[in-house]
């Protein structure tokens, strides 16, 4: 590896320079600003996102590169989820704007470590060496602790960071050691070679059980997947909405891109995934395993969920359900079920974002995030009612939405890969069924019940309407206009092999 | 001390002092110093492991960058214990249970 090559690959890594440059001129420009302009540097952070999303968009990833000796990976995979997740942070910073829980705050760091936070995921869709792995898993989980506290007067946000805190340092305590051990068995720190070094048989299986059983618990953290499920109610209720938002839809598809690419690429190594790729290492079902935390996210988050009274909880508890279907890809794990994947990320983005969205206007306007608050929503602020109704069919995975279709790929993929996962799908309907009751009930809560018309019709802001009805759209038309964003999903399913 | 054994070992009791600590403590900064014995475990297992079996310099880098991530992971976290203790007058994790369970 020479100088030469290392500026070679700085081309490749444009992205993430025009990030980091963003990222130090928002600091700068923040010192000459007074608190009361300080939203004036979350402008630029945004406008700076929106220059790199056009970077990522503008990189040609038809031929995939390993960059800097192989620790990061430029491919389609990553780049489909650098999108996800730069939209999504885009969206975030609009509708931070307008939150009333960040009025009349110093706002400037804030769009900073959200812009740090998403350099981060762009790291961690592309790591593929164990420090890199490690670095930039540490960079969103830090940033993600500070801004799960940003509200820093408040109890309850005090106490989302602090157990976030508490299970995220755990938890990448016990990844690292996980890594140690594979370093050790293998004695290589690149997935590559490790890969090669597994194929190679001279690893005991039962302590790379261990070592597995280690990485799966960083990994089952960042996407809150039963049982490593438990900081994440406490945290989306105590963290500013627009954060919650976020935590609940860009460090989960990162953390699924990880585990994709972590367990495609150590298992297999060919590029292109199979299933036959999984059975390669025996004794060793992880299909099973996975099976396993896939129905207990599912279960247990949809069952807990009918139980809140709390918007931000009940979503909560919803995402950790989210979690459980998108795992079921992650069994099938061949091109389809990947697809499936990518597909319910980009889905899952828009719908969830815009259920928080509405919960953050409706406490901006009336002060409320109790579920049974929201009676009458749907007269008092008739376009709110409706979007948050198609999010809630969404989220069900009611037809005609884009929910729908996610859940029908991911359904479809595990039926054709075999008839030992139909019950798998089976499951993943059933817990559907029972979603349907607890976003019914939010609908329910809006238009049915005692009718007393309001004096007056709530008028959200014009822009909280548009960004609205920017997430609800796609999600109605997908089905219409030949869904886009399926093909694109399908096309990014590459992974650089070395 | 010759053996890649004694470093396995020693690391060993160090990761299970590390869960002991992080599962029974109540105390904020108790439950990091946990955190930062199980950190520095992996430490010994990436540095031993390095001069023992691959004899590379891959572990020891690794090690120098977990000892700076470790760094940046207490600063912020003793930065949210402080706000903890600025709210509450007190830095005891179970006590703080104003969000539902």
């Amino acid at each position: 590896m020479d100088l030469n090559q290392i500026v070679a690959d700085l081309g490749l890594f444009l992205p993430e320079i025009i990030l980091t440059g963003v990222v130090l001129l928002v600091v700068l420009y923040d010192l000459f600003q007074d608190a009361e302009h300080s939203i004036r540097s979350g402008y630029l952070a945004m406008g700076g996102l929106v220059l790199t999303l056009l970077a990522v968009l503008m990189q040609d990833t038809s031929a995939p590169t390993g960059i800097f000796s192989n620790m990061l990976a430029v491919d389609g995979f990553s780049n489909f989820l650098k999108v996800i997740v730069s939209i999504g942070a885009i969206l975030v910073m609009w509708m931070s704007f307008n939150s009333n829980e960040l009025k009349g705050r110093r706002v400037g760091e804030y769009y900073v470590l959200i812009l740090v936070l998403t350099l981060g995921m762009y790291f961690l869709v592309s790591a593929t060496h164990l420090l890199s792995i490690y670095i930039s898993l540490e960079m969103v989980s830090l940033m993600s602790f500070l801004l799960s506290g940003y509200l820093k007067e408040q109890m309850r946000s005090n106490e989302a960071a602090i157990k976030y805190v508490v299970f995220g340092a755990f938890s990448s305590g016990i990844l690292l050691y996980g890594f140690s051990l594979l370093y050790g068995l293998t004695g290589s720190t690149s997935i590559f070679e490790i890969q090669a070094a597994l194929a190679a048989g001279n690893v005991q299986p039962a302590l790379l059980l261990m070592v597995l059983v280690m990485v799966l618990v960083g990994f089952g953290y960042k996407i809150a997947a039963v049982p490593f499920h438990f900081w994440t109610p406490d945290v989306y209720e105590g963290a500013p909405v627009p954060i919650t938002a976020f935590l609940s839809v860009a460090p989960k598809a990162a953390g699924f891109a990880i585990i994709i690419r972590f367990f495609n690429v150590v298992f297999s190594g060919d590029g292109n995934p199979n299933m036959e790729a999984w059975s390669a290492l025996e004794n060793l079902n992880w299909q099973a395993v996975i099976s396993l935390l896939a129905i207990l996210s599912m279960t247990v988050g949809n069952v807990i969920a009918i139980q809140q009274s709390n918007i931000k909880r009940m979503l909560a508890y919803s995402s950790i359900a989210h979690a459980g279907y998108m795992l079921l890809g992650v069994v099938v794990a061949d091109q389809t079920g990947i697809a499936a994947i990518l597909y319910y990320a980009g889905v899952y983005m828009l719908m969830n974002l815009g259920a928080f969205f509405v919960a953050i206007h409706v406490k901006n306007a009336f002060d409320t995030e109790e579920i049974e608050e929201y009676k009458m929503l749907g007269y008092k602020a008739p376009v709110l009612g409706v979007i948050m109704t198609i999010f809630m069919f969404s989220l069900t995975g009611l037809p005609p939405t884009g929910g729908f279709i996610a859940k029908f790929y991911i359904f479809r993929s595990l039926i054709e890969y075999g008839d030992m996962y139909f019950w798998l799908a089976i499951i993943g309907l059933i817990n559907g069924v029972i979603s349907l009751y607890y976003y019914m009930r939010v609908v329910k809560a809006m238009y049915f019940g005692k009718m007393e018309l309001p004096e007056r019709i709530h008028q959200a802001p014009l822009n909280v309407t548009v960004l609205l009805v920017i997430l609800a759209l796609p999600l109605l038309l997908g089905w219409m206009i030949g869904d886009p964003l399926s093909g694109y999903a399908q096309s990014a399913v590459h992974f650089f092999v070395n | 001390m010759d053996h890649l054994s004694s470093y396995l070992v020693l690391s060993a009791i160090l990761f299970s002092l590390g869960l002991y600590t992080v599962v029974t403590r109540k105390n904020g900064v108790a439950i990091l110093m946990g955190v930062e014995l199980i950190l520095n475990a992996a430490n010994i297992n990436f540095v031993a492991f390095s001069k023992f079996v691959t004899h590379t310099l891959d572990g020891h880098l690794i090690s120098v960058f977990i000892i700076m991530l470790a760094a940046a992971e207490a600063a912020v976290a003793l930065a949210i214990v402080l706000n903890l203790y600025n709210n509450r007058g007190h830095i005891n994790v179970d006590e703080a249970n104003a969000l539902k369970q």
